[in-house]
């Protein structure tokens, strides 16, 4: 239990007063914590009396972030690159058969380690640029570390699940994997050989030694070339080494050699070497001996130039080579663990360490399982595992929930993203491809995404008609109509409000513009009114606002009887609020006041009716209560007398329209 | 990776509650000084205190944001046995207002005679609707009828639930009628279980008691469901001694997930220590728990239900003098030399070492021990390492 404990990470905060006033804790957004010391029980303690503390410092709050890798601009460039390898990895995958399944994986496999190759590069030069500060340029070197770990991983993981070539015999690929990773020989040659004349120093030696040991026999031989014993070499013991290289035979699966023919080769070549070492043709040439036992095989040169030859891996692979080179895929394993125990011995296993064994024992749970608890990296066990998946290597590992592990990492990947804030696109993506969990993660997310402006509200609307997300769409259309309320733009909120459909908004805007109307006596953003069309059924007071829009129209347009009707049945219909009723009846003034009879008597006796009821209302319990005091007198007045040139202008229309009628009949 | 940035508030006694808006970018702090802080987030990720104004005449003890439809409002709660709600208006203020940026008050809740300990508006999709208790035992539920005008607040039930309140929490499915679960910081362990739960009938119009935790005798101060993102369950945290985890299985057969009947309470270990605050993240995934020994722990669960601890916070107990920002004022970086003292630099942005691990509890038996092996980070081990980050003093 001791020892459980202990492992679980600390993290220290420098608080003030941590001590006394404890800390607490909130979720922000992603892997953010917001860290304040005070908490509960204070007010627990308050309990009757409310006493101040007054600090004699103020109050911190601490933003606590953690598994920021993705957040630097090298790890941003492998995040977007990875995203699109990663989206046209499940489109190619769903449609691929088995034939060109596995050459293509491989090809994905490789473009993902461009990526990281390119970050690694990226990271490099920002670990030296002098413009970082120290601390930036030390986390990138610390990456650095990390992502040459990872790209070793996943190349080993390459080679064994995504390629593993048939036949099972391994050893070139093996060889290549060493050579790709471990480059002193290259850098110490290129060094000894850009200094001109070659110097037979202990570097050169170690270069040689190197090659051999890698296997890179050309290289050796060509840098043994220029040493300058070669001229006067009276024994020929360079010739004779030179010789023993060239002539190693090498086993390729795409030569039509069987394996039984070269084992044949392979061993006479090898009797040859130690018949050599027999012989002591070398033995004034301690160096070329040294070589020639690396040939034969012999294991203690290995003890000897432990140095040089690498981790337990590097080892291995050397030892296979010169000892084992027809080894089969599934065997790698048994020398994995032997050359652990000889050359790691009794030291702790390091997680690298776990996670090549893991993968050289073909336990991918194993490599998926360590790697994520100890590299702080999702980006890595995510995108892996995804592979894995699609190359048919990982098993369906059901969770408690239901969720594949792949889909487990991609989700995890994902919140390590949310954090940043311009991922958004990039993580909706990830979301999509996780088939049990993704849509609802989807959902809580699609809304949570800040919309700073309205083109970024567009494309996440889009987005959530592509995937059928209405109800978030409408809560993304009511958040940017009321932002645009707050910000008294009414055109773009009401046109929110209409994608939205929300009736009561949408009756709350009408109201706004009526009152925009009713003081300025003019509309803001005719267009969009002139052009609601059958938007406005929205809600009753959207549609009376367009329709009184029509009726001005009507109205400038010279239409004059046609105005006249819309304006009664507007009067008539009941669809405006109260307030309102004394405009219209005023804007039949000037149509009463017109040379032609616009109103017939009996439209006439019904506008003298709303009239009436205008009056009665204004009398009502209601209106001296609620509404009057809110009036200034002047207002109060100025409405007495529309009303009594109503009353006028009816009565004369009235007596008009009935003279007309009755000449007419 | 942990890096830890300090933002000095300045508020004048203990801060009491910390919210984050619903997009992560605002947030807002309350405190014993009476007052609330809104705070703003930049593009280069630096919080700017945008307003500062008197809420109450007694310790603010919690505030909270409702969801953005709504427009930009808060709720605060406090000592002065009074909730209010605030809002922010766009246009211009006056000198003697700019402390408060644009926060007008809209309505004073004044239902309660005692302290009102908790404030939580509804999930989204139930309106807007807003919860508070108080030390008397009451919860009620008020809604705003009218979403352009919220000055009016309607109660739409009043709760007597016989023990004094300290938490309250919405259950946030939308598959479910509307749910609260209810908190007491009782101490008397006869008095019944400390955490109940009201769901509201929709036919009766009434908020009816569906439980009561009878396994929880000992006082609750804080209260959370989880985000739910497809789970056939409901889960609950309680802070009480430890944390207790419940989970509720929802009714809905056509719920993904496993087979219901695994609802025995979980166990999260704080050594019996007081747990006072939880925080759930917004997948539902960590739950962050502070307790009386002085400790924030992360807890996760694997697939297994087995919740484990990933990650310990704590305060170095030094009394590091944190630099003054004044509200409304840029918040500037500044590299090593321009800090007053070297020995301060750690308090201005420390980090475990480089690849600690955040590890993934999902595999629960593996360490989570960081590659290049040091646990934790004290102040001085890493100050030579860390990148030097603070706040100007103005």
């Amino acid at each position: 239990m001791a020892m459980q404990r202990r492992e679980i990470p600390e993290f220290i905060i420098p608080v003030s007063g941590s001590q006394d006033n404890l800390l607490s804790a909130r979720w922000g957004q992603g892997l953010q914590l917001m860290v304040f010391s005070g908490n509960g029980k204070r007010r627990y303690m308050a309990g009757e009396a409310d006493v101040a503390v007054n600090l004699d410092k103020p109050s911190v709050v601490h933003d606590v972030r953690w598994q920021t890798d993705m957040h630097y601009p090298a790890t941003r460039k492998l995040a977007a690159q990875s995203h699109e390898i990663f989206t046209s990895l499940q489109k190619h995958t769903s449609d691929a058969t088995d034939g060109t399944k596995k050459p293509q994986l491989v090809k994905f496999s490789r473009r993902y380690r461009v990526a990281m190759m390119e970050c690694l590069e990226d990271l490099r030069k920002a670990a030296s640029d002098m413009a970082e500060d120290e601390g930036d340029q030390e986390t990138y070197k610390d990456m650095c570390q990390l992502y040459q770990q990872l790209e070793l991983i996943w190349n080993l993981c390459e080679i064994l699940y995504i390629e593993n070539l048939p036949g099972g015999v391994i050893l070139q690929q093996l060889l290549d994997w060493v050579k790709l990773h471990f480059t002193d020989a290259d850098t110490l040659a290129a060094r000894i050989i850009s200094e001109g004349e070659i110097n037979i120093s202990k570097d050169y030696w170690s270069a040689v030694y190197i090659y051999v040991l890698q296997g890179r026999l050309a290289e050796a031989r060509h840098l043994l070339s220029m040493n300058p014993e070669t001229q006067h070499d009276v024994h020929g013991a360079y010739a004779r080494i030179d010789e023993l290289m060239r002539r190693m035979p090498v086993f390729s699966v795409f030569s039509r050699q069987s394996l039984a023919e070269f084992d044949l080769k392979w061993r006479n070549w090898q009797e040859i070497c130690q018949q050599l070492l027999v012989d002591g043709v070398f033995v004034s040439y301690q160096p070329l001996e040294t070589i020639c036992r690396i040939l034969a095989g012999q294991q203690d040169v290995l003890d000897q130039l432990q140095d040089l030859a690498g981790d337990w891996y590097q080892i291995m692979v050397t030892k296979l080579l010169y000892t084992n080179p027809m080894v089969k895929a599934v065997d790698l394993q048994y020398h994995a663990k032997s050359c652990m125990d000889k050359f790691r011995g009794s030291s702790r296993l390091l997680p690298l360490d776990q996670i090549l064994l893991a993968a050289l024992e073909y336990d991918v749970t194993q490599i998926i399982k360590i790697s994520s608890s100890n590299l702080s990296n999702w980006w890595f066990v995510a995108h892996l595992a995804d592979l894995l998946h699609h190359a048919g290597q990982l098993e369906t590992h059901q969770l408690d929930f239901g969720a594949t592990m792949r889909e487990f990492l991609l989700l995890e990947y994902a919140s390590t993203l949310m954090a940043r804030e311009s991922m958004w696109q990039i993580i909706i993506e990830y979301l999509e491809h996780c088939p049990v969990f993704g849509r609802h993660h989807l959902e809580l997310f699609v809304e949570k995404i800040p919309l700073q402006s309205e083109k970024k509200a567009y494309k996440v609307l889009k987005i959530c008609d592509e995937k059928n997300m209405d109800d978030q769409a409408q809560s993304i259309c009511k958040v940017m109509g009321m932002r645009a309320l707050q910000e008294k733009r009414l055109g773009t909120a009401l046109t929110w409000c209409l994608r939205s459909q929300d009736a009561s908004f949408a009756t709350y805007l009408a109201e706004k513009f009526l009152t925009e109307y009713s003081l300025n006596g003019n509309f803001s953003n005719l267009d969009l009114i002139d052009n609601l069309g059958s938007s406005m059924l929205v809600s009753d007071r959207l549609t009376f606002l367009a329709k009184y829009r029509d009726f001005h129209r009507l109205y400038e347009e010279g239409e004059f009887a046609e105005a006249g009707e819309l304006l009664l049945s507007l009067i008539e219909a009941n669809l405006a609020p109260k307030q309102f009723m004394l405009i219209l009846l005023t804007d039949a003034l000037p149509l009463l006041e017109l040379d032609v009879v616009v109103f017939s008597s009996k439209q006439t006796s019904q506008l003298l009716m709303c009239k009436e009821n205008l009056l009665k209302w204004y009398q009502s319990e209601e209106y001296t209560r609620e509404i009057l005091p809110k009036k200034s007198k002047g207002h109060v007045e100025l409405e007495k007398e529309k009303m009594e040139l109503l009353q006028l202008g009816l009565s004369r229309n009235l007596s008009r329209a009935l003279l007309e009628e009755s000449v007419r009949t | 990776m942990y890096v830890a940035r300090n933002i000095s508030a300045d508020h004048k006694d203990l801060i009491h509650d910390v919210a984050f808006d619903f997009y992560g970018r605002r947030m807002a702090t309350c405190s014993s000084d009476h007052s609330v802080q809104v705070w703003d987030i930049n593009d280069k990720n630096e919080w700017h205190c945008t307003a500062s104004w008197k809420t109450h005449s007694g310790s603010v003890w919690r505030v909270t944001w409702a969801h953005p439809e709504f427009g930009q409002v808060l709720a605060s709660c406090s000592y002065d046995r009074m909730a209010a709600i605030w809002e922010e208006i766009a246009g211009s203020t006056t000198q003697s207002q700019r402390r408060q940026g644009h926060w007008i008050k809209r309505a004073t809740l004044v239902d309660s005679r005692t302290s009102v300990t908790d404030v939580k508006f509804s999930p989204r999709c139930l309106g807007l609707k807003l919860a508070t208790c108080s030390a008397d035992g009451n919860v009620r539920i008020y809604e705003a009828p009218d979403l352009t005008d919220l000055t009016t607040w309607e109660i739409q039930d009043q709760i007597q639930t016989k023990l004094s309140c300290s938490c309250l929490s919405w259950n946030p499915s939308r598959l479910h009628p509307a749910t609260i679960a209810v908190g007491s910081d009782n101490t008397n362990p006869a008095a019944g279980g400390k955490v109940q739960i009201y769901e509201h009938s929709e036919n009766e119009r009434k908020w009816n008691r569906t439980s009561m935790l009878m396994s929880i005798t000992e006082a609750v101060h804080d209260i959370a469901y989880a985000p739910n993102l497809g789970r056939s369950y409901d889960v609950l945290a309680i802070a009480t001694k430890d944390v207790v985890i419940m989970r509720f299985d929802k009714k809905d057969p056509a719920m993904i997930g496993p087979a219901p009947g695994r609802n025995t309470p979980v166990q999260l270990d704080h050594q019996g220590a007081q747990v006072w605050q939880i925080s759930w993240n917004i997948t539902g995934t960590i739950l962050a728990a502070s307790s009386d020994d002085g400790m924030v722990k992360l807890w996760k669960a694997n697939y297994l239900d087995k919740w484990k601890c990933i990650q310990v916070l704590k305060g170095d107990g030094s009394s590091v003098a944190p630099l003054l920002m004044q509200p409304k004022e840029a918040a500037r970086e500044t590299r090593g030399s321009s800090l007053p003292e070297p020995s301060v630099d750690a308090g201005f942005m420390s980090s475990s070492p480089k690849f600690s691990i955040f590890t993934s509890s999902w595999f629960s038996d593996s360490s989570p021990r960081s590659r290049q092996g040091r646990p934790s980070s004290s102040p001085g081990s890493t100050a030579s390492s860390t990148v030097i980050r603070g706040f100007h003093v103005h």
